[in-house]
């Protein structure tokens, strides 16, 4: 197998020597990553966070925390971390595998905007590690889920999904009342949290604890689910995406 | 000297027995849950136990067909091609057992853990971080033994590597930058974990990793297979070189661009949505080489699959290959992925390439190294049961998942003469019922061809001890 004018071929070479097979190899499924995930890390306008308003002003999508609390953020303020209840919500979400049926990345439609509301920014999801935009939606994606019900309606529905659906397949977690949430864990997860990039002060994880004290996991849940969606108050005539 | 004296094959037998236990459990988890979509009392069944809800099982049935499953027979057939190709014995049996009882130790507490709701929330990558730990360890057992082959082979009986060994290789090197990559996680306690990346670039990682399980796991791996059991079966030599030559560096090259276009419309950058679905067009001329390459190295012999249950089920895999490796292209065109994003579509077309090209191809190299190693040939009758059980099955499942996801697509955008939306979003749910109803009846069509497949390994494996014992008795 060689070529014409009588010299072995590269891949004829490769052939011959297992190890320079696997360096080619390697090196051939390693570029695609480069190019399309490294931007990502590098890039400013991957992840925006700023945007320019109507007037000409720009403003920042992260909440403009200065020494606050995280009790004192009011929907719209911005994105910001979950507070300690909303961590263990989201705990549970990922247990129970929620992601599996539900999305959280609402797409730039005219349906999905009247189904669900503002299409999703990428900034939105900057604090969620692993990110839950979801890839199905068995039912309703829940990116803009907080404070479309009350508190009352989701803990009926999570008991038992068919009583407030009847059209529902989804399964009953009513075993979420009986579950209580551990103050000392939150913590180690807020912890960890923080070392992958959460803006967690030595404060909040400290209070954390006392937050979450005798709350139960059915209590978590509507916590975080509440929080879905409401952290950046949309305005008319403001580009948030190109 | 018999093939059992010339090589090491007792890890193969055992990789493979477990590949097909594997099989019938997975499925079976499959429909289990495909039966909880259609009648949700499944879930429970009146008990307030989270243990066998979807939500904990489907990690489980994903993990245990692609990795208990797959993942066997890939480690099975890459031994048994290895050691035949490269005429010689593994470098090391020991090292094999190890990957062996490794792996399955592996896939132990994966279904100790998913039921108990210990996982990390990335799709196919949802094993927390000791037991990703573990996955590296046996995964390097495993790539290095197979690479230590290779290199101790005679090289004058044997100068050039063959073919199918790239493919494997590829899949070993890709998986482990992936699996490595992708699990990336700082610990908060023995069985919780936080990842590393977050929101959108989370999100690339785990579908770069997602497609790519898809990409080289299932495709390369089996691709693998293919290039050796094909020409073997039919006893004749691979269509073209070349092809297989250009199929391979596409593929290699091409494939681990694809990830992006599971992330069209989404918040991520529109470019990398846009190159991951161009990519994905341009991927078709390789792949359709491929499955033309192994299609017609039957040239000239296609009698043989009239009385050939095996070379059937080898033919038939590379059809749906091609089928699924076209379906994929079109539906990462962002026109029609806006409409089959988030639907049941992705579930049949996924199901497509896993029932149709992976189960059959695997099925076929599973007989066929079965046949070999153990000198015996299995029982006609029940192959040709699995194969057409089978194939009733996935064609049933395929085709009720497109009507629903297409339907559920519409539904979703639908609008009525006022402008407003047409349907609510649990209409479509329950519009969805007849469909998953069908869907769990072709699984379990599935099941019950894999329940055929295990019953006839059983007593072939049963059948060879007992011909060998009577053999024995008549030398003494």
């Amino acid at each position: 197998m060689a070529n014409q004018n009588g010299k072995e071929s590269f891949q004829v070479k490769a052939e011959k020597n297992i190890f320079a097979m696997y360096l080619l190899m390697a090196l051939s499924v390693s570029i695609a990553g480069i190019v399309e995930i490294v931007p990502l890390f590098t890039h400013p306008d991957a992840v925006k966070e700023e945007v320019t308003m109507a007037d000409g002003s720009t403003k920042s999508l992260l909440w403009q925390r200065g020494d606050k609390k995280l009790s004192d953020w009011k929907p719209g303020d911005g994105v910001r971390p979950n507070t300690a209840l909303e961590v263990a919500g989201r705990d549970i979400y990922l247990r129970e595998g929620c992601y599996l049926c539900h999305s959280q990345m609402i797409r730039p439609f005219r349906d999905e905007k009247e189904r669900y509301g503002h299409f999703s920014l990428a900034v939105e999801s900057k604090y969620d590690h692993p990110f839950q935009w979801g890839s199905k939606r068995t039912g309703p994606d829940l990116a803009r889920l907080g404070g479309k019900y009350s508190d009352e309606w989701h803990i009926l529905h999570m008991r038992n999904p068919q009583a407030v659906v009847p059209e529902s397949v989804m399964p009953k977690y009513a075993f979420l009342d009986d579950a209580t949430v551990d103050g000392a864990t939150i913590q180690a997860h807020m912890e960890g949290l923080r070392k992958v990039g959460v803006p967690y002060t030595d404060g909040d994880i400290a209070e954390a604890a006392a937050q979450v004290d005798g709350k139960t996991e059915m209590d978590a849940m509507v916590a975080y689910l509440q929080s879905l969606g409401n952290m950046i108050k949309f305005e008319d005539g403001v580009v948030y995406r190109e | 000297m018999s093939l059992t004296e010339r090589y090491d094959l007792n890890v193969i037998k055992w990789f493979s027995i477990m590949s097909v236990v594997y099989l019938v459990v997975g499925t079976l988890v499959g429909v289990y849950i495909a039966a909880e979509l259609a009648y949700p009392f499944l879930n429970d069944l009146g008990t307030d136990l989270p243990y066998f809800q979807f939500g904990r099982l489907r990690p489980l049935h994903t993990n245990a067909v692609i990795y208990a499953f797959g993942g066997s027979a890939l480690m099975a057939s890459a031994f048994y091609i290895v050691q035949r190709t490269n005429q010689t014995k593994l470098w090391s049996n020991k090292m094999a057992w190890f990957t062996f009882w490794g792996w399955n130790l592996i896939i132990l507490s994966a279904v100790i853990s998913f039921p108990l709701g210990i996982t990390s929330g990335k799709e196919y990558a949802e094993l927390e971080w000791p037991i990703d730990i573990a996955i590296t360890l046996v995964w390097a057992s495993y790539l290095y033994n197979f690479i230590m082959t290779i290199h101790i082979r005679d090289r004058n009986k044997v100068p050039h590597v063959y073919v199918a060994n790239w493919f494997f290789m590829g899949m070993m090197v890709m998986v482990t930058y992936l699996h490595v990559v992708n699990s990336l996680a700082i610990p908060v306690g023995w069985f919780d974990s936080y990842s590393i990346f977050s929101g959108v670039q989370d999100a690339m990682i785990q579908w770069w990793w997602g497609h790519n399980a898809v990409g080289f796991f299932l495709t390369a791996g089996f691709l693998g297979m293919m290039y050796y059991f094909v020409p073997k079966q039919a006893q004749r030599p691979v269509y073209s070189y070349r092809l297989s030559v250009i199929h391979f560096w596409a593929l290699m090259f091409g494939y681990v661009w694809l990830g992006a276009h599971h992330l069209q419309y989404t918040a991520l950058p529109d470019w990398a949505g846009s190159l991951g679905a161009t990519i994905s067009l341009a991927m078709i001329i390789p792949s359709w080489g491929g499955a033309l390459n192994g299609i017609l190295t039957l040239s000239g012999a296609w009698d043989r699959l009239r009385e050939d249950y095996i070379l059937r089920f080898l033919i038939m895999s590379l059809a749906f290959y091609a089928m699924s490796t076209f379906e994929g292209p079109v539906m990462s065109a962002k026109t029609v992925n806006a409409l089959s994003h988030y639907t049941d579509w992705t579930i049949g077309h996924v199901h497509s390439g896993a029932l149709g090209w992976n189960i059959m191809v695997a099925a076929g190299a599973l007989y066929h190294m079965i046949e070999k190693i153990y000198n015996i040939r299995l029982s006609q009758k029940l192959l040709a049961a699995h194969f057409w059980t089978h194939t009733i099955g996935t064609v049933v499942y395929i085709v009720a998942m497109w009507v629903s996801g297409i339907m559920q697509g519409l539904m979703w955008r639908a609008y009525d003469e006022y402008g407003t939306l047409a349907y609510t979003f649990a209409e479509s749910v329950s519009a969805m019922h007849p469909y998953y109803v069908m869907r769990a009846a072709g699984g379990a069509l599935v099941v019950l061809g894999a329940v055929f497949m295990l019953i006839n390994v059983i007593i072939t494996i049963r059948k060879a001890g007992q011909e060998q014992t009577s053999a024995q008795a008549a030398t003494a």
